[in-house]
């Protein structure tokens, strides 16, 4: 498949990477030989084989309903970049 | 032109857990913000989801409480979008196969006729944080305390016709998850949320029209509200020959209307694809069946029941059975009186009153159904008049104590003394000698409405303590004289 | 005495020949002294690692001598340690001090081992060349102008250097194994679900698996009986009992019947190396095993299907990293979206931004079935295609990579062609089996690396056979020049 600069930004734009107008054409080019690559298995006929999602066939274990964490604000805000009042801040969200 | 409207509903219900569904956590309503959030809450690296058990059991209860299918293998997904109040940048739900597929429920309007409305499928999912925009300086704090809460999502068939049909839907809902204990539908604290879908359709036609889906309305209220004007304002647009725009909306309480969430609107490709921390779910028959032996008694079945052995209306039954506790309560009263008509007639008018009188819910009501039983005994007993027992009744509120002791207290035993009562009578007839002429010159009907007169005489005579029942039964053997 | 082995410091220190604090001194002492040509060390933490060898020191002067105890470690800095920073290579995790433990790391300091620093490696693991660290390059110590391999290419040039006596790694496409192979040193990559993921910095959720780089099969399976078992917190981790590897290292390899898969000795194959693997093989035959030839006829897709599941899982795995809780964050950001775009274009190197894009476009509408499941699809075949070799084989032989080490910057204009490189060791990830690569010789002086590939959970088979492998053999006990001389 051939992608173009405008899948390329559109797929930066979900992955919330920008890329610089200056470097879009390269970016595109690296992505477009990566694709290339992987198109190879374009080539297989995989019909109804089931796809795998994990490699061992185990199934979910489950954890009892049982609160086993205690506050750690302090320290999980240690590193936080910017918090005040016990909260994370962010540019202003608008809804 | 006949326009019909379609609605389907989707509806977040909080699951009443102790913990989150992937993190140890306690899940409660409010508190200092970022103070139940745990590194798995918070998505530091390298942590990890682990489901909670009473999540998935829950889910499954919920979809034997619809007579749905049971998703055997259950796997979750990630729906991938960046906010503030999404640590991990991605939300783990379940997409291709949820925990619960087709069910149906069946609702009953207000003028006693059924609806069926099909359930397209529930699925389990965490919460979000939420972003609180008081000002930080122009930043936007945010409180990851809610995040990772269980959420079992129900989204509905597009079977909804009108806001009656959606407000009962979401009343059985509501009614069916708390029933199940799955969920304390508290809706003020954001427990059961509502998504509402709606389009417009010329009558008789098949097609459905572009919908808009209006997010997070979160009373029953608000939701006949916010269909009201939403219909309100996609009919403008179509009669005006104008198109709907596929959108999501925001309804607006303050201003009673819905407004497009552009925000939302922004390349909106959620890449779900299965989560790869977590293994697929294998539900057998042993866990549902675990779980069928605590199914508890539905609203429906036991409404039927209300009917069939305590002989209530098809009304009465059905508004006692809406709610678990209240139904408990009422069987309770029933037991304790032996009177299941008038328990019911308490129950569902005095004790309601009161209740919503002091903005109280069943739950916290300051009079046990013992407590009331025993008072609904003392009328059958002839101990005090029915409306002797509402003041009681009031009193027992205010927690004077049981209906004896407040009877005892305050004197108020009904009078049921013949020869005292006929005396009582006597006198009343000998100081209205005017009324008793009146009385004996009218004809009956007219005589039906003065007698009121003489009852009141006697009751104000006895200070309302005089059996009422005797007291008609002497005056109209005195009058007739 | 740099060059000793997991178990021979601990006979020593057991007979009281030295102590961990001398020895510890000793790997910092070297680590100061040798470090600046490799840029093996991303973190020093030479306090904490002279606290932990006293303390294991007392415990074993008082009788309480733990398993691992006082046995200095290097950490791949992927590996959560609680109170010293841990970036992933990144810049996005520069100022990222954990809170908590990995679980791996958590296993060993409870075994009393000594955690002398954390290793350089690719960006987020994203490499296999070691030349994607914020923190630049790593040097391999037998030929400093070459990479050491990667992702785990400071965990490797260290341990091969004498810079620590073994150290801990993931692999999520041959991350282990290749750079095993490079610098001359054990690599094992263990079944997925071997060892918990948690606290591991995720790369690609159902690739990455944590595992040991030693100088011996013997110090594998030392390491791996520490750190494997189920972890409560890691729904992925297997809840199976863990053997003693050490002790079932003396099986015989009579009888063994080793596959040969057609598809790792064709045309993309090093001549030099391909005469250093069949030399190996029949040292294995002279041994008592019984070459089988076998094909895996899906091998070829094992590159385009890992290079769409990896970078897809790491899309999304990434994601958390947004400036918002902890990491990098750009200076003054104008609204969210500048936030989010700016901290992210600023923290993330051009590989992990390259994968992210890749990943996200695998699994956007429209293109989900034809890359995304279409990869799944395949990753079943190649999981198919080994199975299917076990019915007859007990083992999977061959080279763990197609070209020996490659100098630095030589493929800096092509980065597809280092994805080619890991061509025989993906598809072990994508089928979550056990491999181990072991020194095999050299091939214009550099190390050559074995790739010996087990069946799920039999990592005590892949541990013995290489362990017999190095009691005939003495090629896992060579150093490099300029950072060797034996004791």
């Amino acid at each position: 498949m051939t992608v173009t600069t405008q899948d390329i930004e559109n797929v930066a734009t979900l992955a919330r990477l920008r890329i610089a107008p200056t470097e879009i054409a390269e970016v595109t080019d690296r992505i477009s030989s990566v694709l290339q690559l992987v198109d190879q298995m374009q080539a297989v006929d995989t019909g109804d084989t089931e796809p795998m999602a994990n490699p061992l066939g185990e199934v979910q274990r489950l954890r009892a309903d049982q609160v086993t964490e205690s506050d750690q604000r302090e320290a999980f805000q240690a590193i936080a970049p910017a918090a005040q009042d016990g909260l994370y801040l962010v540019p202003r969200v608008i809804d | 032109m006949n326009w019909e409207m379609v609605i389907g509903l989707e509806i977040h219900v909080q699951l009443a857990t102790r913990s989150k569904i992937f993190s140890g956590s306690e899940v409660a309503f409010g508190g200092s913000p970022n103070t139940r959030a745990s590194a798995v809450d918070l998505a530091m690296p390298g942590m990890l989801p682990v489901l909670n058990e009473e999540v998935v059991r829950m889910g499954v209860l919920f979809g034997l409480g619809i007579d749905a299918e049971i998703g055997r293998t259950s796997v979750f997904d990630r729906k991938n979008y960046f906010y503030p109040d999404l640590p991990k940048g991605y939300q783990i739900s379940q997409f291709e196969h949820p925990i619960v597929g087709n069910g149906e429920v069946t609702v009953v309007l207000a003028d006693g006729t059924e609806k069926q409305i099909g359930i397209t499928r529930a699925h389990l999912e965490e919460d979000a944080g939420k972003s609180l925009h008081e000002d930080f300086h122009g930043m936007s704090g945010i409180d990851l305390n809610r995040a990772g809460t269980p959420l079992l999502e129900i989204v509905s068939e597009p079977d909804i016709r009108s806001s009656e049909e959606a407000i009962a839907y979401l009343k059985y809902i509501h009614s069916l998850v708390t029933y199940l204990g799955i969920s304390d539908g508290n809706m003020a604290e954001g427990s059961m949320r509502c998504d509402v879908n709606l389009s417009l359709r010329p009558h008789g036609t098949k097609e459905f029209g572009t919908r808009t889906e209006i997010k997070n309305v979160n009373s029953f209220r608000f939701v006949e509200k916010a269909i009201a004007v939403e219909y309100e304002r996609q009919l403008d647009i179509l009669e005006d020959g104008g198109s709907i725009t596929q959108e999501t909306r925001l309804y607006d309480a303050d201003r009673n209307e819905t407004r497009s969430m552009r925000s939302k609107e922004v390349a909106n490709d959620y890449r779900y694809f299965p989560e790869p921390d977590l293994l697929p779910i294998v539900i057998d028959e042993t866990f549902i069946q675990r779980i069928k032996d605590t199914m508890p008694e539905l609203p429906r079945a036991k409404r039927d029941r209300f009917q069939s052995e305590y002989k209530l209306s098809n009304y009465d039954a059905a508004v006692l059975a809406a709610n678990r506790t209240l139904a408990d309560y009422f069987e309770g009263v029933a037991a304790t009186c032996g009177d299941a008509k008038l328990a019911a007639n308490w129950v569902s008018v005095e004790l309601a009153a009161l209740l919503n009188r002091h903005d109280v819910a069943i739950e916290y009501t300051p009079v046990s159904a013992e407590d009331l039983g025993a008072l609904i005994a003392r009328i059958k007993d002839d101990t005090i008049s029915g409306k002797i027992a509402k003041d009681v009744f009031e009193a027992m509120w205010n927690g004077e104590g049981t209906a004896d002791t407040i009877i005892d207290a305050r004197g108020l035993r009904q009078m049921s003394d013949q020869g005292e009562l006929e005396t009582m009578v006597a006198t009343v007839l000998a100081d209205n000698p005017n009324q008793v002429a009146q009385y004996r010159a009218a004809d009956e009907t007219k005589q039906k409405k003065m007698l009121g007169f003489f009852v009141g005489q006697v009751m104000k005579a006895s200070r309302g303590q005089a059996n009422p029942g005797l007291v008609n039964k002497l005056l109209n053997q005195k009058l007739a004289g | 005495m740099h060059v000793h082995t997991i178990a021979g410091l601990l006979s020593g220190m057991a007979a009281g020949q030295f102590s961990s604090a001398e020895i510890t001194s000793d790997y910092l002492q070297r680590i100061a002294s040798q470090d600046q040509q490799l840029n093996s060390f991303i973190t020093v933490t030479e306090e904490l690692a002279l606290t932990q060898a006293r303390a294991a020191d007392e415990r074993r002067a008082r009788g309480e001598g733990l398993k691992l105890d006082g046995i200095p470690l290097a950490h791949k800095d992927i590996f959560c340690t609680q109170g010293t920073k841990t970036s992933c290579g990144s810049r996005m995790l520069d100022n990222f001090i954990p809170p908590y433990d990995a679980t791996v790391i958590k296993a060993l300091n409870a075994a009393g081992s000594v955690c002398l620093g954390k290793t350089n490696m690719d960006e987020f693991a994203m490499g296999s060349s070691n030349e994607n660290s914020y923190f630049g390059p790593v040097r391999n110590p037998w030929d400093t102008d070459c990479v050491p391999g990667g992702s785990s290419g400071g965990s490797a040039a260290a341990v091969a250097a004498g810079l620590a006596v073994a150290a801990t790694g993931t692999d999520t496409g041959g991350s282990i194994r290749q750079p095993a192979a490079f610098c001359g040193l054990t690599g094992l990559k263990p079944t997925y679900g071997r060892v918990s993921r948690l606290g591991m910095v995720a790369f690609a959720s159902s690739l990455d698996q944590g595992g040991p780089l030693t100088r011996t099969a013997e110090d594998a399976a030392l390491l791996l009986e520490v750190i494997a078992g189920v972890d409560p917190a890691d729904s992925t981790s297997a809840d199976r009992p863990v053997p003693r590897y050490s002790e079932a290292l003396a099986q015989s390899l009579a009888g063994l019947r080793i596959g040969l898969p057609q598809e790792f000795f064709g045309s993309g194959l090093d001549a030099g190396i391909g005469s250093v693997i069949n030399a190996a093989l029949k040292e294995f035959e002279a041994l008592g095993a019984q070459l089988v030839e076998i094909n895996l006829p899906h091998a070829n897709l094992a590159i385009p299907a890992y290079y769409v599941i990896a970078p897809a899982e790491a899309s999304t795995n990434l994601s958390r990293f947004d400036g918002v809780r902890y990491g990098y964050r750009c200076e003054d950001p104008t609204d969210l979206e500048d936030l989010y775009t700016r901290s992210r274009e600023e923290g993330f190197g051009d590989e992990v931004k390259r994968r992210i894009l890749v990943g996200t476009y695998a699994l956007s509408a429209g293109y989900y079935d034809a890359y995304y499941r279409k990869a799944q699809q395949v990753r079943r075949l190649i999981q198919s295609d080994y199975l299917n070799a076990f019915k007859e084989v007990d083992v999977i032989m061959g080279p763990t990579t197609p070209n020996p080490a490659w100098a630095i910057g030589s493929k800096e204009s092509d980065p597809v062609s280092v994805y080619l490189e890991d061509i025989y060791t993906l598809g072990v990830n994508l089928a979550g089996l056990p491999a181990i690569s072991v020194p095999a010789g050299l091939s214009d002086r550099k190390p050559v690396g074995l790739q010996i590939i087990g069946q799920h959970f039999d990592e005590s088979r892949l541990l013995s056979t290489a362990h017999q492998f190095q009691l005939a053999t003495d090629w896992h006990t060579l150093t490099p020049p300029g950072f060797g001389g034996k004791s």
